[in-house]
């Protein structure tokens, strides 16, 4: 049902020098120690991550319920915010996709789409033979899906030991995890251009709209991007 | 105490259905996204504008984050911020695309230069 193999193969990816591991557990504790301050019992922490596994949604959630917000507030907010899953399940799954493959692989393993997950697999999927590429997504997502609810659960249990300044620290890791994979990333004209023009609209924007930042500059700036391609990029 | 026990488990239900709502939210877009592709070829136009904005959306979001970062990271000073963004992206570079040491000095970097 499952190509153990290739399987294991995804699931190794949290070792070794590009691994997310580091990334997701210093993300997932400081997120664990502060749904104990909003409130939440250690089940429910783990229940988030569990079920939703995207930290900018389960950040503006948190938030949300600290200010009181209304369940319709919520699901708008984390809508607007976890939008981007949309276009970069597009921009991955055609490339997983093969004949001999069950459909519900594919509907399932989507749950696993998280910007770690994503970018090792938009790294690497080239070195898997087509057919079983689906399974090698599944391994990676496995993975980076496993090391996010035990590492809220460690954050959660580890609140009290935790002051402020080390939170701090451990927050600022994937935001940096992330800046040097897109860099990584950048190896044509219009992904380059995509990621620069992103980034400089991305706070540009939220001073206009907070909710809908994303959304547009993600738009605008791909779609820039979009002209550079062919003679200068693929 | 009565009083407490019931605005204790209104809170409860409502941290609940926040969790269901947030996941169903965040589920949609994930499983839209699985059965767009089904339409959509590796070899099409539409493929690679749908890469070049989840790579823009994500970028975005990156720079949201260090820019009008949402929760504690928002108490660290944005030069700070910006200075081990910098200071981990040439390490990165450096290194030769090593990710395990950027992300381990941004930590000690941050939590050393907030103190400063």
């Amino acid at each position: 049902m499952i190509n153990s193999t290739v399987f294991f193969k995804g699931l190794n990816s949290l070792k070794g020098s590009k691994s997310p591991a580091i990334p997701l557990a210093a993300c997932f504790i400081a997120l664990g120690a502060l749904l104990r301050d909003a409130g939440f019992n250690l089940q429910q922490s783990a229940a988030s991550s569990l079920f939703t596994y995207a930290l900018p949604g389960q950040l503006v959630m948190a938030e949300s319920l600290l200010l009181g917000a209304s369940i319709i507030n919520i699901f708008i907010a984390v809508w607007l915010v976890n939008f981007r899953l949309y276009p970069m399940t597009v921009s991955l799954f055609p490339l997983l996709v093969h004949k001999s493959q069950p459909k519900w692989k594919y509907y399932l393993s989507c749950h696993f789409l998280a910007v770690s997950s994503w970018l090792i697999a938009k790294d690497s999927y080239k070195k898997i033979e087509k057919k079983n590429r689906i399974d090698f997504w599944i391994g990676v997502g496995v993975g980076t899906w496993t090391t996010a609810i035990l590492m809220t659960v460690v954050g959660y249990l580890s609140a009290e030991y935790l002051n402020k300044d080390m939170v701090i620290g451990l927050a600022i890791v994937n935001p940096v995890y992330f800046f040097c994979m897109m860099i990584g990333a950048m190896k044509n004209l219009s992904i380059s251009v995509a990621v620069i023009l992103g980034t400089i609209l991305g706070p540009v924007i939220y001073t206009i709209s907070t909710e809908w930042s994303l959304l547009f500059s993600g738009l605008i700036a791909g779609s820039i991007a979009f002209l550079f391609r062919g003679k200068y990029g693929k | 105490m009565l009083f407490y026990l019931e605005a204790n488990m209104e809170s409860n239900q409502f941290i609940l259905i926040a969790i269901i709502v947030t996941s169903l939210a965040t589920f949609i877009s994930r499983f839209m996204g699985a059965l767009t592709s089904e339409r959509v070829s590796v070899k099409s136009k539409i493929f690679l504008w749908f890469n070049c904005v989840a790579y823009s959306t994500l970028a975005a979001l990156l720079g949201r984050m260090i820019i009008f970062p949402a929760g504690v990271l928002a108490e660290s000073e944005l030069i700070v911020r910006l200075i081990v963004i910098f200071t981990c992206v040439i390490l990165f570079i450096m290194t030769k695309k090593n990710l395990v040491i950027p992300t381990i000095i941004s930590a000690i970097l941050l939590s050393v230069l907030t103190n400063f």
